[in-house]
């Protein structure tokens, strides 16, 4: 009898030693929780044109709760592209195509975590591409600090137009780390890291190179690593208004470099009016491959303008306008948004007349976005 | 997050000294600070001006079973919160129940359109700078403060999730008896 | 009774210490420093990484076609940090 008493006595301090070994956890009020995104629906028209490339169509958007749990988002992306591209009218002939895109992720959130998990796939007639993803975000140090990490992995189905027996893959590897620290009530700066693999086939068929002044099919790598580091310091200014300002750099193992530098300014007029500005500027040098015209025999060679050596900069805003008298529980806002962005190539010519390559491009962007 | 009061088991088992380094070792690992009020304290004193009325006092509650609640226009969960408090309201005032609904705005008027907009027949008391929040050692929005007829803090409710009302009105219905 | 006493609170020290990979509580802890009731202005839109997700990703998308550099686009921080 005193045996048993003794034991439930000593499982009992037992119990008691482990509660307060978790501390706080069960005695104190644990961590807060973060929330679910907000249900949301965006119909989106975008239109793309600059360097004979048009590319048009719209997307979607939906999002919502279920049980106040897990957050569901579904998207689509159209993409006509009616490509006569300086690449495509020199060395091969305007063609058409169309783009399909779809997306599902999940969104589950546990204390202060937040969990994302995500798949897309991408559909053209000649590359499918299959994209999974994962993501957790985690608010520490009272909510003042979020730290984030992410992983995503694609894989990729390249064929070729009018040539059936060409069937080549991609895969990338996608490794992200950042962390956003509120510095005042006004500011907050945020830090982000990424670590990019390529694997497989990742030319393009239609493209060629210039060797000797002849045309060759481009020849690269099969593998490609790249490291990401991103700055942004966000700031609130007092008067309805916002600015942002960001630097990102990039280097691969292609030994391209690339800088990209933003800045931008929002701004609230009136009680439904909000109009955003930016200017963004970037550069990179090229690949150690490419070449414009090649004057040696080299393993690889590639006269992709995308990894030569420019700078493009790029001024654009978006205007968005509030919906009053909207039934229900909706905030509706109408959007447009326009970017006007200005390329110069340092080491890749027009074909047709020798010069420096150079174009300007314009985006248009038109679309309803709703929360409920 | 919802707080329950501290299980009887280990309040008797446990002394005080205890709880303390266990509330301090977690404040030391979430960074947060410990709470000033804690259930079973005396609910500190203040005044604050009411929307569309007179300057109101905690002390003068005294009697009655109190629901602070502290909230902000650009909190999404206090909004979503704001109709379920109401009802809780309007059930239950008859039996000296008030709710104090804290505003934390830093502008009035946008305060008063939404708290039109959701409907509060509540009083809605401002607190443009944060006198009372520093006080009452807000570590969530929203959270809730729950006070019995003698004036002290009894349940201490951080942030709001569907379902947590029910909760609310099981201890309302326990502090009115 | 002491010496149970003192050890359940090396515990409890210990245990929170463990779990938040933190030191000895002797040195003083950094407290955050914006409260909860003090985010409005960081609770704003304009203050958000990307308002919309789907026009955000066309540009993104617009982007990483005609440039070689990609990722370290960012995640949603900051913000209202409520519940």
């Amino acid at each position: 009898m005193a045996a048993t008493r003794a034991a439930i006595g000593l499982w009992r301090r037992l119990l008691a030693l482990l509660g307060s070994l978790l501390g706080g956890l069960l005695v104190v009020p644990s961590a807060r929780a973060v929330d679910l995104p907000e249900n949301k629906g965006e119909a989106l028209i975008h239109s793309y044109s600059g360097g004979g490339v048009k590319a048009n169509g719209p997307a979607f958007l939906v999002r919502k709760s279920i049980l106040d749990k897990v957050s569901l988002t579904g998207t689509y992306y159209l993409d006509a592209v009616s490509n006569a591209s300086i690449d495509v009218v020199t060395t091969a002939s305007p063609y058409k195509e169309t783009r399909h895109e779809f997306g599902l992720s999940a969104d589950y959130v546990y204390r202060d975590a937040q969990l994302t998990f995500g798949l897309m796939t991408s559909h053209e007639p000649d590359y499918v591409a299959n994209t999974g993803s994962f993501d957790v975000t985690q608010e520490v140090f009272g909510g003042m600090t979020t730290i984030a990490f992410g992983f995503t992995r694609a894989s990729d189905t390249v064929k070729k137009h009018n040539e059936p027996e060409f069937h080549d893959t991609a895969d990338h590897w996608q490794y992200r780390l950042g962390a956003t620290q509120i510095l005042t009530p006004r500011w907050l700066v945020s830090a982000n890291f990424e670590a990019l693999s390529d694997e497989g086939y990742l030319a393009s068929p239609y493209r060629v190179a210039r060797v000797f002044g002849a045309a060759v099919p481009e020849r690269t790598p099969r593998t490609r690593s790249g490291r990401a580091a991103k700055l942004r310091l966000v700031g609130d200014l007092g008067n309805r208004d916002a600015m942002h300002v960001e630097y990102r750099y990039f280097s691969d193992t292609w030994d391209i470099k690339a800088h990209t530098a933003e800045i931008g300014y929002s701004r609230y007029f009136g009680e439904n009016w909000l109009a955003d500005s930016f200017f963004r500027y970037y550069s990179q040098t090229h690949a150690l491959f490419y070449s414009d015209n090649a004057t040696s025999e080299t393993t690889y060679v590639s006269r992709n303008r995308q990894l030569s050596t420019f700078n493009d900069m790029g001024l654009g805003g978006r205007v968005s306008y509030t919906v009053r008298r909207v039934p229900g529980r909706y905030d509706v806002k109408l959007n447009g948004s326009y970017e006007y962005t200005r390329f110069k190539f340092k080491d890749f010519t027009d074909l047709r007349d020798g010069s420096l390559y150079g174009y300007a491009s314009s985006v248009i962007q038109v679309y309803l976005s709703a929360t409920y | 997050m919802n707080t329950t009061p501290t299980p009887r088991r280990l309040a008797r088992r446990r002394v005080p000294g205890l709880r303390l380094a266990a509330c301090a070792a977690f404040a030391v690992l979430a960074g947060t600070a410990s709470s000033a009020i804690a259930p079973a304290t005396a609910a500190p004193d203040f005044t604050l001006h009411a929307l569309g009325g007179p300057n109101l006092r905690l002390k003068e509650q005294r009697g009655r079973v109190v629901m602070v609640n502290f909230w902000a226009t650009w909190c999404g969960p206090c909004r979503q919160e704001m109709p379920q408090l109401n009802r809780l309201y309007e059930k239950y005032k008859a039996s000296g129940f008030v709710l104090l609904g804290v505003n934390v705005d830093d502008d009035v008027a946008k305060a008063t359109e939404v708290a039109a907009k959701l409907g509060v027949t509540f009083p809605v008391l401002l607190d443009t700078e944060k006198t009372v929040s520093k006080l009452y050692d807000l570590s969530t929005m929203p959270s809730t403060v729950i006070i019995d007829r003698e004036g002290k803090v009894r349940y201490v409710h951080r942030g709001y999730l569907a379902g947590y009302e029910d909760n609310y009105e099981k201890q309302i219905r326990e502090l009115l008896r | 009774m002491t010496a149970r006493r003192t050890l359940a609170a090396a515990a409890a020290l210990l245990g929170a210490a463990l779990l938040g990979g933190c030191a000895m509580p002797t040195i003083p802890s950094i407290q955050p420093w914006v409260k909860p009731y003090e985010r409005e202005r960081l609770a704003d839109p304009i203050m958000k990484l990307s308002r919309d997700a789907v026009p955000d990703k066309h540009f993104e998308h617009v982007r990483v076609v005609r440039e070689a550099a990609r990722g370290a686009t960012g995640f949603q921080g900051g913000g209202c940090g409520c519940n």
